[in-house]
């Protein structure tokens, strides 16, 4: 996969404390654009991807060849308009789309870093994305709006740069990772590691592939992203491409033969050691905690606008934990609207075609957009 | 606009901040921000009426008065509306309670059921009243804690709130509410406005 011809990257010169204490600079950030920036440089929305997305929000991924992974919302005259905004998404640090991650090169040791990269965090990734803002010169955002960890990095953002947007859009998230997720990501962890080419991390110098554990990991990570009764009425108990049961362990049932397939086109795209890195991030996610149990003083120094939005049959982050976020800002008055739409397609909804969502979010970008 | 969104909107003071419980489209955020250029914020248990407000540019959050209260401190607004809902509530002292907790003011619309066409359906008829404002069948109404304007003073009294303007609305006429035309207001008044404090 020769992925670097494609790819924008700016280089981050400026030294960065992670969080785990280590320092990296001289470190390289993908990201893509969409849309012009306008005279003012007041229409940009950074868009921040979730845990296996990537900085080609829309059109063609040039390395995948596929949809970039939010066509439904961004595009012209969609809810994230590019003939209106300028959209720039970043991959995060310790992802494998460009930007510096567990498959680079350890600059000390000339080898590639699998497990020696640094654990990094959403503080981290964002900490990283702000830079884009100076290397643009757009002193404030329009919007910040993202799913997921997306999410995550949305509330963190704002929480570190109160200033820097002003309007924000965190969707199906939640500003504390719970225990299950925490336990699903663990599960995905352990099946990369159970596999043998894993080899701690070291297999992009042994040249092989922990193609079967990341398999696993994302057919695991999948079923959570729907819903029971989406997947009841997508597949029930249909059988694949035959018509008995085999008496075997072959995939007789659709949904094996699609979760096998789901499984199998994501190690083509994604890097295992990224996989750990990234979901370790989100596990370590706790907004609350990072303000003493307050969520509320995350927010204290802004004054933007919050629109939260959660959907009906997501139960990875529930309505509730999407709802503690605007009770927290409610708490202190902030400027926050919050819907939770209707929809059987899980925690996926946001990046599906589902028309109130994809309405709802227009509806509040293009108005605060005209109320500047 | 109705006529009580209109008398709603006279009763609020210019440059507040306001909190619609049970918005509905927005329709009367939309005036409070136009004429009185308030910081107006709503709630609304329909999916499709906050998902109407959101396309206004109003700020809704999708949300149960019951429930929902409590997230907002002591007085956070001047002032707080609960349009012809009162009577919708489990517990409309626990309400209005609230509504007076999260708000300095509160302006409370009740639907009269002291009117004389509903004192005359029951008696008449001798079934549940049925009219333009109430045209639900008993057996399906949201409407479980009916009370008429004389019901609302007696109940200010009893759970301690002053009511500081009372008006009555009447063929869209509107008209002071006092002790001593409460008789005839509970009789030909359709709604009673209330602006009450704690």
């Amino acid at each position: 996969m020769n992925i670097k011809e494609n790819i924008k990257t700016l280089v981050i010169k400026k030294p960065l404390k992670l969080d785990c204490g280590k320092t990296i600079n001289n470190f390289p950030l993908a990201y893509e654009t969409y849309g012009s920036l306008n005279e003012n440089k007041d229409n940009a929305i950074l868009v921040f991807h979730a845990l296996t997305g990537d900085q080609f929000v829309t059109g063609i991924n040039p390395v995948t060849k596929k949809d970039g992974w939010w066509s439904y919302a961004v595009g012209p005259n969609k809810s994230i308009d590019t003939n209106k905004y300028f959209v720039i998404c970043a991959n995060v640090i310790g992802g494998c789309m460009g930007s510096y991650g567990p498959s680079h090169k350890n600059p000390d040791t000339n080898k590639i870093y699998g497990t020696d990269f640094p654990v990094i965090t959403i503080n981290d990734m964002v900490n990283a994305q702000v830079n884009l803002l100076d290397h643009f010169n757009i002193k404030k955002l329009f919007s910040v709006v993202g799913g997921s960890m997306g999410g995550m990095q949305v509330l963190q953002f704002i929480s570190n740069y109160p200033d820097k947007a002003s309007t924000v859009v965190p969707i199906a998230c939640t500003s504390s990772h719970s225990a299950q997720n925490i336990a699903f990501n663990e599960l995905g962890r352990q099946a990369i590691a159970s596999d043998h080419n894993w080899s701690d991390g070291k297999y992009l110098s042994n040249n092989t592939l922990p193609d079967k554990g990341l398999s696993v990991a994302r057919m695991a990570a999948h079923i959570t992203y729907l819903s029971k009764k989406g997947l009841q009425e997508k597949f029930g108990r249909k059988l694949q491409e035959r018509d008995a049961l085999k008496f075997g362990f072959d995939a007789d049932f659709q949904i094996e033969s699609y979760l096998r397939y789901q499984g199998s086109v994501f190690v083509d795209r994604f890097d295992a050691n990224s996989y750990l890195y990234i979901t370790r991030a989100m596990d370590y996610f706790d907004l609350v905690k990072q303000f003493d149990g307050n969520l509320s003083s995350a927010f204290k120094k802004t004054r933007a606008k919050f629109f939260v939005i959660s959907f009906t049959s997501d139960w990875l982050y529930p309505t509730q934990e999407n709802k503690d976020i605007v009770i927290a800002l409610n708490a202190i008055g902030a400027d926050v609207g919050f819907v939770e739409i209707k929809s059987d397609k899980g925690h996926d909804s946001f990046l599906l075609d589902v028309p109130d969502f994809l309405k709802t979010l227009k509806n509040f970008l293009d108005k605060s957009y005209s109320e500047r | 606009m109705k006529t009580e969104y209109k008398i709603i909107v006279d009763l609020i003071e210019e440059k507040t901040r306001v909190l619609d419980v049970g918005c509905d489209d927005g329709t009367l955020m939309e005036s409070l921000k136009k004429n009185k250029n308030v910081d107006a914020r709503g709630i609304e248990i329909s999916k499709d009426k906050v998902q109407t407000c959101v396309s206004k540019g109003l700020t809704v959050i999708e949300g149960n008065a019951e429930l929902d209260l409590k997230q907002f401190p002591d007085d956070s607004f001047d002032y707080v509306v609960l349009g012809q809902t009162l009577q919708a509530f489990v517990n409309p002292e626990i309400v209005i309670k609230e509504l007076l907790r999260v708000g300095k003011k509160a302006i409370i619309t009740i639907p009269n059921f002291g009117h004389w066409k509903v004192r005359l359906n029951l008696l008449i008829k001798g079934t549940m009243p049925i009219t333009e404002s109430l045209p639900n069948d008993w057996y399906n109404t949201p409407n479980i804690h009916m009370c008429t304007i004389k019901d609302f003073v007696k109940f200010s009294k009893i759970i301690n709130f002053k009511i500081f303007k009372s008006l009555a609305l009447t063929n869209k006429n509107i008209s002071n509410i006092n002790n001593s035309n409460l008789f005839y207001k509970n009789l030909f008044a359709e709604l009673g406005i209330f602006l009450i404090e704690k």
